[in-house]
This record gives C-alpha cells, sequence and structure tokens, in this order.
C-alpha cells in the first residue's frame, strides 16, 4: 500500500505573528517552523499501519530549499522518503495542481493530508488535488482503519459521526482523532532520516486563482476589567449592562 | 447572474447559520446588482425553505431526490457546480464547517473558480475582488483578492449575523442526476439533543483546572441557567483525560467557536486553545493564577478557585433570571 502524505511547512503554534513588506509576507525572523499540527497526527496514523500491514510513505511538501528540515522531521518520524517540489506555496489552486502532478506520476493508494494547515486555515488543497484526479475525497476523518484495498474511516458530524468506507485510489483529511498524540522521532529515527531519499522536482506551469495583498492584525484587547472573587453579583451586572451578552 | 448560496439542513431545518449565509449573500448581491438564490439539498418541506426569502432570498432551488440522501464530497459537489452553472452564478456562499469544506473546493476546480475560505466580512471591494479572512489561526486577518470570473467564499459562522429582509420567492424543485461516489456512508451515529459547540450563543467552558469530571457539574448548572442558547465545552486536555467528549473540545485541533460570551474556567489560555476562542465577543476568565495567559484575552476575569466562585456565579446569575 502506498501512502502519499502531504504536509504544510508552518510557523510554530507559539510563534508570534507579526509581518513584513507592509504587510504582504509572513515574518519568519527567529520562527521556529514544524510539520503542521494536523498533517502531524496523520502521519502518525499512517506510520502506525504500515508498522502493522506494511507499505511505503511518502512525504511531500511544496515549497523552497528551507522547508527541506520540516520534510527530514517527517522522514524521522517514519516516512520512507519525501519529494519536495520545488515552488512557493502561495496559492491553494496551484499548490493542488503540483500535488495532483506528482500524483499522477506515482502510484498511490491513498493520499492524506490534514484537515487544515494552521496558517491560512484554508482546508483546500486535498479536496481540490482529488478533483483533479477525480477521485473521492472525505475530509476530517478522525479514525483510519484499513483493510485490504479498503479504508474505513470515521468523519465528525453536527452531534455525532458518520462510518465510511471507499476502496482506493482515495483522498482523506485527517485531524485530531485520527491519531491522539503525534509520534516522536527516537534518535535512531533522526538519523536515518538524513540517509532516506528527498527528491526534489520542479514545479509545472499553474497560475494562481488567489492572491494574499496584506494582512492585518486583530485591534488588541483592552485591559481585562477585574471582578473581585466574592463579588460575581457584579460580573452578572457587567455583562447584563456592559457587555449585553446577557 | 446570481450570488448562489448552498446551505445544509438538519434534518429537514435550517439553523440560524443558514439564515446568516443568506443575509451576508443579500449584503453582496445588493452590491453587484444581482439576486440571491439558495440551492438545498435534502427533505425539507416547503413551509422552511420559505423561511430563507425572509433574509433576502428571491429563487430557492430544492434538490429532494433520495439519490442525495448519504452525503459524499464528491456527488454534491457535481450537484452544486451544476446548478452554479444553470443558475449563471457568479458568486457562490458555503459555511466555512466540516461539511461544507469538504464540498466548496472541489465545486471551485469544477468551475474554475477562485475559493476563500473563513471570511469574516463583505469584500473590501468589488473590482478587484478582495474579501477579508481570518489566517495563522485567528491571530491575524488576510485581505485575499480572487483573480477568476467565479468567486467562491465560505463564511465563519457569527461573523456576519442576520439582518432580515423579507423577499418574494419562488421555490423549484429540480433535479440533477446524481454522480456516485466510491465512497459510502455505512453507518451513521447521532447523539440526540445536545447542541454543537459551534451553534451555542454562550459557552461555558472549562480547563484542567476543574481537577476532575465531577468539577464540571457546576459548570453544567451554569449552562442551564442561562438557558437553551448555552453549552459547555472544554479544553484539549480535558478531552484527552476524558472527562468531557471530544465533541465539546475547543481550540485549534478541535473546534473554532465565536459564540457571544465564553466563559472560561480554571483554563490556562494556551495559545492552541486561544485559536479557538479569539472570535467570541466577551471572554471571561476564572482562574487562581493571574499570571494566567487568559486574562490577556478576556474582557472581564476573576481571580479565585472556581469551587467557590462558580457557584456564586451561579446563585447571582439565577437572581438575575428571576428578577430579569
Amino acid at each position: 500500500m502506498e501512502i502519499l502524505l502531504c504536509i504544510s511547512h508552518v510557523p510554530d503554534t507559539t510563534a508570534k505573528i507579526s509581518f513584513v513588506e507592509d504587510g504582504k509576507v509572513y515574518n519568519k525572523e527567529g520562527v521556529q517552523f514544524i510539520v503542521g499540527p494536523n498533517e502531524e497526527l496523520a502521519l502518525t496514523r499512517a506510520i502506525d499501519i504500515k508498522e502493522a500491514q506494511g507499505g511505503k510513505i511518502t512525504a511531500l511538501t511544496v515549497g523552497g530549499a528551507e522547508v527541506e528540515p520540516t520534510l527530514r522531521k517527517a522522514l524521522a518520524m517514519g516516512a520512507d522518503e519525501a519529494i519536495r517540489v520545488n515552488a512557493e506555496p502561495t496559492d491553494a489552486y496551484n499548490v493542488a495542481s503540483q500535488i495532483a502532478e506528482v500524483v499522477k506520476n506515482g502510484n498511490y493508494d491513498i493520499i492524506m493530508t490534514g484537515r487544515e494547515s494552521i496558517d491560512y486555515n484554508g482546508g483546500q488543497v486535498g479536496e481540490m488535488v482529488a478533483e483533479f484526479l477525480n477521485i473521492p475525497s472525505i475530509s476530517g476523518v478522525n479514525n483510519l482503519d484499513i483493510e485490504g484495498n479498503k479504508a474505513i474511516m470515521q468523519r465528525e458530524i453536527d452531534g455525532g459521526y458518520e462510518k465510511i468506507e471507499c476502496d482506493f485510489p482515495l483522498l482523506l483529511s485527517g485531524q485530531k482523532g485520527i491519531a491522539f498524540e503525534p509520534k516522536i522521532p527516537a534518535m535512531r529515527g533522526i538519523m536515518m532520516a538524513r540517509r532516506k531519499p528527498l527528491n526534489v522536482v520542479e514545479p509545472v506551469a499553474a497560475d494562481n486563482a488567489t492572491e494574499v495583498l496584506v494582512h492585518t492584525l486583530p485591534e488588541a484587547k483592552g485591559a481585562c476589567t477585574m471582578i473581585d472573587a466574592g463579588n460575581e453579583a457584579e460580573l452578572i451586572r457587567l455583562l447584563h449592562e456592559e457587555a449585553k451578552v446577557i | 447572474m446570481s450570488v448562489l448560496v448552498y446551505t445544509e439542513n438538519w434534518d429537514g431545518k435550517f439553523k440560524k447559520l443558514s439564515f446568516e449565509l443568506v443575509s451576508y449573500a443579500s449584503a453582496i448581491a445588493k452590491e453587484l446588482g444581482k439576486e440571491v438564490s439558495v440551492l438545498s439539498i435534502g427533505d425539507v418541506a416547503e413551509d422552511e425553505l420559505k423561511k430563507l426569502s425572509e433574509y433576502g432570498a428571491s429563487k430557492i432551488l430544492t434538490i429532494q431526490s433520495e439519490a442525495y440522501n448519504n452525503f459524499a464530497s464528491d456527488t454534491y459537489a457535481k450537484a452544486i457546480a451544476e446548478v452554479a452553472q444553470n443558475e449563471n452564478a457568479e458568486v457562490l456562499i458555503f459555511a466555512n464547517n466540516i461539511t461544507t469544506r469538504a464540498v466548496a473546493p472541489r465545486v471551485t476546480i469544477k468551475l474554475n473558480a477562485g475559493y476563500v475560505s473563513g471570511c469574516v466580512a463583505v469584500p473590501e471591494s468589488i473590482s478587484p475582488f478582495v474579501v477579508k479572512k481570518k489566517a495563522y489561526s485567528g491571530k491575524a486577518f488576510a485581505n485575499v483578492q480572487i483573480n477568476r470570473d467565479i468567486k467562491i467564499l465560505s463564511l465563519n459562522q457569527n461573523a456576519f449575523g442576520i439582518v432580515e429582509n423579507t423577499t418574494d420567492a419562488t421555490i423549484e424543485n429540480i433535479d440533477i442526476a446524481a454522480e456516485t461516489s466510491r465512497a459510502k456512508i455505512v453507518e451513521v451515529k447521532k447523539n440526540t439533543g445536545k447542541m454543537s459547540v459551534l451553534d451555542a450563543e454562550i459557552l461555558v467552558s472549562g480547563g484542567r483546572g476543574l481537577k476532575s469530571a465531577e468539577g464540571f457539574k457546576p459548570l453544567e448548572e451554569m449552562a442551564e441557567i442561562f438557558g437553551p442558547v448555552a453549552t459547555v465545552a472544554c479544553t484539549k486536555p480535558v478531552a484527552d483525560l476524558e472527562w468531557r467528549p471530544h465533541s465539546e473540545h475547543v481550540g485549534q485541533t478541535g473546534k473554532v467557536v465565536a459564540p457571544n460570551l465564553y466563559m472560561a474556567v480554571g483554563i490556562s489560555g494556551a495559545i492552541q486553545h486561544l485559536a479557538g476562542i479569539t472570535s467570541s465577543k466577551i471572554i471571561v476568565a476564572i482562574n487562581t493564577d493571574n499570571d494566567a495567559p487568559i486574562f490577556e484575552a478576556a474582557d472581564y476575569g476573576i481571580i479565585g478557585d472556581a469551587k467557590e466562585v462558580v457557584p456564586n456565579i451561579n446563585a447571582a446569575l439565577k437572581s438575575f433570571k428571576e428578577n430579569a
């Protein structure tokens, strides 16, 4: 079974967010980059399945050379090889076009992504890839088992869940529940990662359907109004008269 | 030429979210000089469909065929794209939630459109078409330009609100051949009764500071006193410890909520949790630690032990409700 695991190279969750070039570009200065948390969980599950049932996992990302350490992290966790498409991931349509091309040149049974990347929270790329390839996509998967050439998945819905079966090939986007804690690479994994193949491919021509013009920061919150413990009635009064939420 | 809204239904009924999408579409349609059409797929009765016209819809299209009973993103995307083409829709509006996020990107490719998800307002400009969306898990906004003739937007719940705009509307039952998917739903489990944290106007949320599952009882009471618009939520560690169900987990890898009021009890305010609550109108924090980062995100705060403070709040709240 061949799995293509699409990861995003994103700022660490606790990173300060600021922008340069008049707000157009994210300020990477001093920022630690990581494998996106949703993809990390999807990869963790993929590795467990591979170890139990056999198979091969290819980690993929679209980005410049600076994203390679993040791909090596995926290899250290347990992916077998990695592919970097040498292009800036500025637009979901463009990124999806690149990934679709990689899939066409491969023989993958399952393509996995995270439910969304934590930088732009789009949740689009995987589903666009599936549409390009005319294969089913199952989004927000929080449970995954493989039986033969079939994926058995669970997806959260309002007030419950759906259990879905789909034979290969398919695309799924994973979220918390597909695994609960990400695999931490062991020393051995980190060392082996250096020797696993990381192939760079050039992008295909694709335009950008969207363009980020500028970023802004949310308005700073005013100071928190503190109320003494014992004076809770005052909180209720403020919520009613001032905040007007009750 | 129209603005087309796609709305889900929940057991044949619409939610406030559906009316918010129509309200949003109406505001955009007004700027474009166009009409609002709405597409609903599923078994929804005529008097329920008519409600959409109270928010500006002038054409309501309903697909009632049983072939769509089981959701599959490729099946639904095909139908929505076909309707969009038949209606000459220039702008499509979806909700930014689990189900419609599964479909909108596929529709985007079918229509060769440009798609922005997580919108927080009507477009900043029409020509060029620029819309503002949430980015960096709520820590920033991005103004995004769409460079395609057809624009697809998904709106964050509670970002726009509902605006009444009663309109004369036609309701049309339409048939679109369903493309079956290889993805098959084999089981559906629904927990009856409980409102989703996404729909609550008031969330009473607890963290590890509550020490145990029992620690949540006073929070459940608070939600009861607030009324049917309120429900309980929790942080990731609480869900992982199984004190509360995963469906209540609010945060970066859980749900992103936008209630009017978010009560954060015994929650320190880790960045991953804040990512789930920054769109709350008002945040109240109750914590023993006055250095807890939650106080930087909160509008009101009480330093104290939840064991004493929460019952006091409940008593004061009860008294307020009784005298209101």
